[in-house]
């Protein structure tokens, strides 16, 4: 094996066990903040290790001994401090209560997986959104500070602090590690679904030519869905998900031009798009409903799926998606929702009535202004044929957004529709 | 959200700073470091720098690659010249503007606040997918 093959075996193996050494590690010491801590050191090790010295024959157990063996340092540091400090009792009583000098027999005990556990601990209702991200990122998905802080642009003390006050928040919130019960589970499923919907969206697209070593966010939420649709399976939602993230990152090769520019999903080349990733978020998606609960994300699933098989913006089943744009909003009302059901309005009866809907929104307090509801009027406008108007909204549309490609992408449209 | 913080320094208020005393100077320079100290620690700091003085500063201008026009110091009609900034990465405006306003407090003569304008501009990032 190449070298190059043998470090991404090895990411993929260490990413695969940590979650599984992070629940072991936890349950022996009692806390989770220094047992991820622990792992995280233990993983560093690994990854300087194991590509030259091979990976070991219980690769979770050796894992499992270099991060007790970090705890142990941790704990006698603390001592130590503690007692040249002379305070009676050190800030982290629990990791002196704990007794990491015993024997790790541990070792040879076969790892749980505890991605459940950790999932709905990692996207606890009482973090932000950034801190449920980056703790997720690391103690779930097993990537270092370092690769989190790289996807994120941030630096990687930045990163680091952000991971360390998450889980200051989350032992403040008195979590415990245990699997909520049913009810519970099903209260907080939203978040974890929503904290693992925001990873795929938040990641960084990168061209191609992306380094071996840089993280891809949105395989990685893939990567992390189907964890947690093993871990909780029979879930429509779960399922729903991860159609929705599959057939979302098929377009993925399309959805950027060749100088990088923004190419919206009517413009795209969809002979670019991934066959494999359609036909599985399809299937997925076919099984769900068969399960008959319907939720938001199988809907917006659905929705997806009728557009990855459709050979062209013409030939997509609109009045299906409007039908199906219909149902999410009885159950999510909202007012985005409620735009893209404008669209596809205006597939089905033409620009006029999509126009019509949109006027309702003018009154919706949490989206009037908004520039996204210029940029839908200017795309409509121009297709009833009144260029002056949709130019004037295209434009509003470009001041507003706080995204750059799209700011350009709406800059060149209204400079298509400039009189003369 | 991203927002740069950009600290506004004017060729009189340089030329003042070069007359304080060297514990005012270390007070100044204390409260940077302390600030960008608190931004890391809140996870919030992306990046945090100080220019060099517009003496060393160059302006460049070129109608072709190979026959540039360089001047000396900012441009002559500018009293204003960037001194430094910070980004920051905050979930509101609301809190890159309080950041702002600590900044703002940095002491100078006397230990008292400078009250320097600070601008606070969001960085355009990447879009949602959608499509």
């Amino acid at each position: 094996m190449s070298d190059g093959g043998l470090a991404r075996e090895v990411e993929r193996l260490l990413q695969e066990l940590a979650p599984k050494v992070v629940g072991a590690v936890t349950r022996r010491c009692g806390d989770f903040a220094a047992a991820e801590d622990a792992v995280q050191e233990a993983l560093l090790d690994a990854v300087a290790e194991w590509p030259a010295r091979g990976v070991p024959a219980n690769p979770g157990g050796w894992l499992f001994r270099a991060a007790w063996r970090r705890l142990a340092d941790l704990r006698r540091n603390e001592r130590a401090r503690a007692r040249r400090e002379a305070q009676v009792a050190s800030e982290r009583p629990e990791l002196a209560a704990a007794a990491p000098d015993e024997g790790a027999g541990e070792a040879d005990a076969v790892l749980q997986d505890e991605t459940l556990v950790l999932l709905f601990l990692c996207c606890h209702p009482s973090l932000s959104d950034a801190s449920a991200i980056a703790l997720t990122l690391r103690a779930v998905g097993g990537l270092t500070t370092a690769e989190i802080a790289r996807a994120f642009l941030v630096p990687e003390a930045t990163m680091a602090q952000r991971i360390s006050r998450a889980k200051r928040t989350i032992a403040e919130s008195q979590v415990a590690f245990e699997l909520p019960g049913e009810a519970e589970q099903a209260r907080r499923l939203d978040a974890v679904l929503r904290v693992l919907y925001l990873i795929f969206n938040e990641g960084y697209v990168g061209s191609s030519g992306a380094p071996l070593t840089r993280v891809e966010l949105s395989s990685e939420a893939i990567r992390l869905a189907r964890a947690l649709r093993v871990a909780k399976p029979a879930t429509p939602e779960i399922d729903g998900l991860l159609a929705l993230l599959l057939l979302t990152d098929a377009r993925r090769l399309a959805r950027t031009g060749p100088a990088g520019e923004l190419v919206p999903l009517d413009e795209q080349e969809r002979g670019r798009w991934d066959r494999a990733q359609i036909a599985e978020g399809s299937a997925l998606v076919g099984a769900a409903f068969a399960k008959g609960a319907v939720g938001k994300y199988q809907l917006q699933a659905a929705i997806a799926a009728l557009h990855d098989e459709a050979p062209s913006t013409e030939a997509t089943d609109w009045p299906q998606i409007a039908a199906l744009y219909e149902v999410l909003l009885r159950i999510d009302d909202q007012p985005m929702v409620a735009l893209n059901h404008a669209i596809a309005v205006a597939m089905v009866q033409g620009p006029a009535a999509g126009l019509r809907r949109i006027e309702a929104l003018d009154r919706d307090a949490r989206i009037a202004g908004h520039w996204r509801l210029d940029a839908v009027r200017g795309h409509l406008l121009e297709r009833a044929g009144d260029r002056a108007a949709a130019r004037r909204h295209l434009l509003a549309a470009a001041d507003g957004t706080k995204s750059l490609p799209e700011r350009r992408y709406l800059l060149t449209k209204a400079a298509r529709l400039q009189p003369g | 959200m991203r927002f740069m913080l950009i600290m506004q320094g004017t060729a009189s208020g340089w030329d003042s700073m070069c007359q304080w005393k060297p514990e005012e100077i270390q007070a100044h320079i204390g409260f940077m470091i302390k600030l960008r100290d608190e931004l890391k620690d809140g996870g919030e700091l992306v990046m945090a720098e100080g220019l060099d003085i517009p003496r060393n500063t160059k302006v460049v201008t070129a109608k072709r690659v190979d026959q540039p026009t360089v001047f000396d110091g900012p441009f002559p009609e500018s009293k204003e010249f960037l001194a430094g900034f910070w980004v920051v990465e905050v979930p509101t405006e609301k809190r890159a503007c309080e950041i702002a306003a600590r900044a703002s407090t940095a002491p100078g003569p006397g230990g008292k606040p400078l009250a320097f304008p600070i601008e606070v501009r969001q960085v355009m990032c990447a879009p949602v997918v959608e499509g």
